[in-house]
């Protein structure tokens, strides 16, 4: 068990350290920094060349002069020594404040809408399995693909539009414009609570289509095996039966999706938050991207990979406590 | 009499008949190909075999899209901007007589917006192989055909409404499909490549260089996919041409999207290596090349068809995402998401809602390819 949790963890720390890699990599990549931009948009709006010597000491400001890796190895130090993700050029502040307000925001909309694919695919895949080719499981299976079908932002688009035209107003945003700027209060937190499960539903809705398929033909296989037939013979209840083993049986893979599903799931936060403006890591990470400040969109992207990393690792620990199989490989 | 002395003849003639019966289609299935067995299990998944059919009719539409569409999808009209959607009426005076009300409008007095109705007197005769505006074929045949349209070429024909220059939404969502619709082809056969040679290489070879690509493979698939897309879509230069960009969102959706692929072929190769027949080939000294291309590769083509048809739909809904966004294609290049990149302003969207169009196009297609290849998947191993 503990050599088993061990292996992982060192994946896991390896797997975050080639993340570093790309998103640093990544966001290296378009010609040009944040000075370029800079001077190229002073250049639109006054018209003047700026003299070169300004914009080298600009760059020496910003310390965008360094090579690149020396850029990578100090953006890592104070990650990793501070908690320092550098600063935002855009905004003008420490990225790491604006990182820090807006991600637990997305955390906790991918988080709820984490929860609540569980709550509507386990139930649902269960029912499709016991009663199979009934008009329910087919019902279930035809939303299902629905949901694969139509990505959470078109989703969020014809929620947007009907909530225009039935609601006279778009339901956009995470708080009444009251509680917008308002410290947290009860009040702000009711108030958040009255929003948050539009974008939660609109982000789950895509996740459960996958996660009812796989149950049903999870429990499908378990359902034909011997030992429910002996369960049966013996008097057990059908309900009880059903959730005492072949369930508990078909939840293992289930538990191994967390895994695969943060990530969609994150990916899917992202961009119903641009287009329902929702104060979370998705428009600022989209605005970062567009404007080249380097340092914000490195961090949203490495947090927001890293935090999927650590639930993929936190789901083969479950595992392996469930699954005794899987600790004595 | 003859009535009794039929009745026991009944019971006893019926099953040698059908054991007869059962015994043709037995040799029927003992004899028939692989592919053959494939065939007749989709077509068994009636959900599949529509799938199949619908996909078929988007790329059809997709090829012949000058013919399909009543105009070119940069054709636009600036006294019709904004023009809602009309509804065909089929029959005029108790006869198949099709055709379209005209447009009038007034204007608000506080906005000076144009308010549009129907103008029930003017009536615009519609009949199908009309003669309209003329195109060229693929850049080469010319011709004026087109499938439906005003008998008059200039009268104002926009069944799904229009957009803010007067451009038919329609046109625009036929004509979309073959951008939207290749990006997934072109995206696939990228990403299959890349799945094909990676997963092979990481199956055949094993070892170290297997844990190292499989590691490779598992840090791929932790990062969201979305803000991995949106960085690399925001290196793309704005001065690129519309070509250039096309390819380069391909490259950038299949680069994260071999990876499934790569998992597939893998796991085959291994399964593979396994077999009694690989073993007898290998001893009977088959060179490695032809090995893989003539006893493995078959074994395992229809898996890969199947997994290549599931993946579309993700290259295509990628695209549309990242269009929709502002980072992907750009006009003057038309594009499901390009189209639907106008709704993103709430206010847009509120008073065009016919500008959502696209995004039934969209769904219908993913909906038809996720069926179509859950089909191929179950009838990949017809044994």
């Amino acid at each position: 068990m503990l050599k088993y949790l061990v292996k992982r963890f060192i994946y896991m720390i390896f797997t975050v350290w080639v993340i570093t890699l790309i998103s640093f990599a990544v966001i290296q990549l378009p010609p040009g920094d944040y000075v370029t931009n800079l001077v190229q948009q002073m250049l639109a709006i006054s018209g003047r060349e700026l003299t070169p010597g300004y914009e080298s000491q600009l760059r020496e400001l910003y310390g965008l002069n360094e090579p690149t890796h020396i850029q990578y190895v100090k953006w890592i130090k104070n990650i990793v020594t501070k908690g320092n993700f550098g600063y935002s050029f855009l905004y003008r502040r420490e990225a790491t404040e604006l990182i820090a307000e807006r991600l637990p925001m997305t955390m906790t909309l991918s988080l709820a809408s984490f929860v609540l694919v569980w709550v509507i695919a386990l139930p649902i895949g269960i029912y499709s399995a016991v009663n199979q080719y009934s008009v329910g499981d087919y019902i279930a299976t035809f939303l299902g693909f629905i949901g694969l079908a139509v990505p959470s932002f078109l989703l969020a688009l014809i929620f947007l539009f009907f909530s225009q035209r039935y609601l006279g107003r778009a339901m956009i945003g995470l708080f009444s414009p009251e509680f917008a700027d308002a410290p947290w209060s009860w009040a702000k937190i009711a108030d958040m609570l009255k929003h948050i499960w539009i974008p939660v539903l609109l982000i789950a809705l895509g996740g459960t289509a996958g996660l009812i398929r796989t149950m049903r033909a999870n429990l499908l296989d378990e359902l034909n095996k011997p030992y429910v037939e002996t369960a049966r013979a013996k008097g057990l209840s059908e309900t009880r039966l059903l959730l005492k083993y072949p369930v508990r049986h078909a939840l293992n893979p289930f538990i191994s999706t967390i895994g695969w599903m943060l990530p969609s799931l994150v990916a899917g936060e992202v961009i119903v938050a641009i287009v329902l403006n929702l104060p979370t890591s998705g428009p600022v990470l989209y605005q970062a991207l567009q404007n080249q400040d380097q340092y914000v969109a490195a961090g949203f992207i490495l947090l927001l990979s890293v935090l999927t990393v650590i639930g993929t690792f936190v789901s083969d620990v479950l595992l392996a406590v469930l699954d005794p199989r899987l600790r004595l490989q | 009499m003859t009535q009794i002395a039929l009745s026991p003849e009944t019971p006893t003639n019926a099953p040698q008949l059908s054991e007869e019966h059962d015994n043709i289609e037995h040799t029927k299935v003992e004899v028939a190909s692989q592919w053959q067995l494939m065939w007749w299990k989709f077509k068994r998944h009636r959900m599949a075999v529509i799938g199949g059919i619908v996909v078929l009719i988007y790329y059809i539409v997709a090829l012949f899209a000058n013919f399909f569409a009543p105009v070119h999808f940069s054709t636009y009209n600036d006294q019709y901007v904004y023009a809602p959607p009309q509804q065909i009426r089929l029959f005029r005076d108790g006869k198949f007589n099709p055709y379209v009300y005209g447009y009038r409008f007034e204007r608000d007095p506080v906005s000076f917006k144009k308010i549009w109705a129907l103008d029930e007197e003017t009536i615009i005769p519609v009949s199908f192989f009309t003669r309209g505006e003329p195109y060229k074929l693929w850049g080469l045949i010319p011709g004026n055909l087109h499938l439906f349209g005003p008998k008059e070429e200039d009268a104002p024909f926009y069944l799904l409404g229009a957009d803010k220059t007067g451009r038919d939404v329609l046109s625009r969502i036929i004509f979309s499909s073959q951008v939207s619709l290749t990006v997934g082809l072109v995206g696939v056969a990228i990403s299959l490549i890349l799945g094909i040679l990676i997963g092979g290489i990481s199956g055949l070879v094993g070892g170290v260089l297997d844990n190292a690509i499989q590691r490779l493979i598992e840090i791929l698939i932790s990062i969201p996919t979305l803000p991995l897309w949106l960085a690399l879509a925001a290196v793309v230069p704005l001065d690129w041409t519309p070509l250039q960009v096309y390819f380069m969102i391909t490259v950038i959706l299949s680069l994260i999207g071999w990876t499934g692929l790569g998992r597939v072929v893998r796991s085959k190769f291994l399964a593979l290596r396994e077999e009694d027949f690989i073993l007898a080939a290998t001893l009977d000294g088959v060179p490695q090349g032809r090995m893989i291309m003539r006893h493995m590769l078959p074994s395992f083509l229809s898996h890969i068809i199947a997994q290549v048809t599931l993946s579309i739909p993700y290259m295509i809904l990628g695209e549309t995402a990242l269009s929709f966004l502002g980072l992907g294609l750009r006009p003057p290049v038309v594009s499901w998401g390009v189209m639907l990149q106008e709704t993103q302003k709430v206010a847009v969207l509120a008073s065009y809602p016919w500008l959502l169009y696209p995004a039934v196009a969209v769904i219908i297609v993913v909906l038809a390819l996720n069926f179509l290849g859950d089909g191929l998947r179950d009838a990949a191993d017809p044994y």
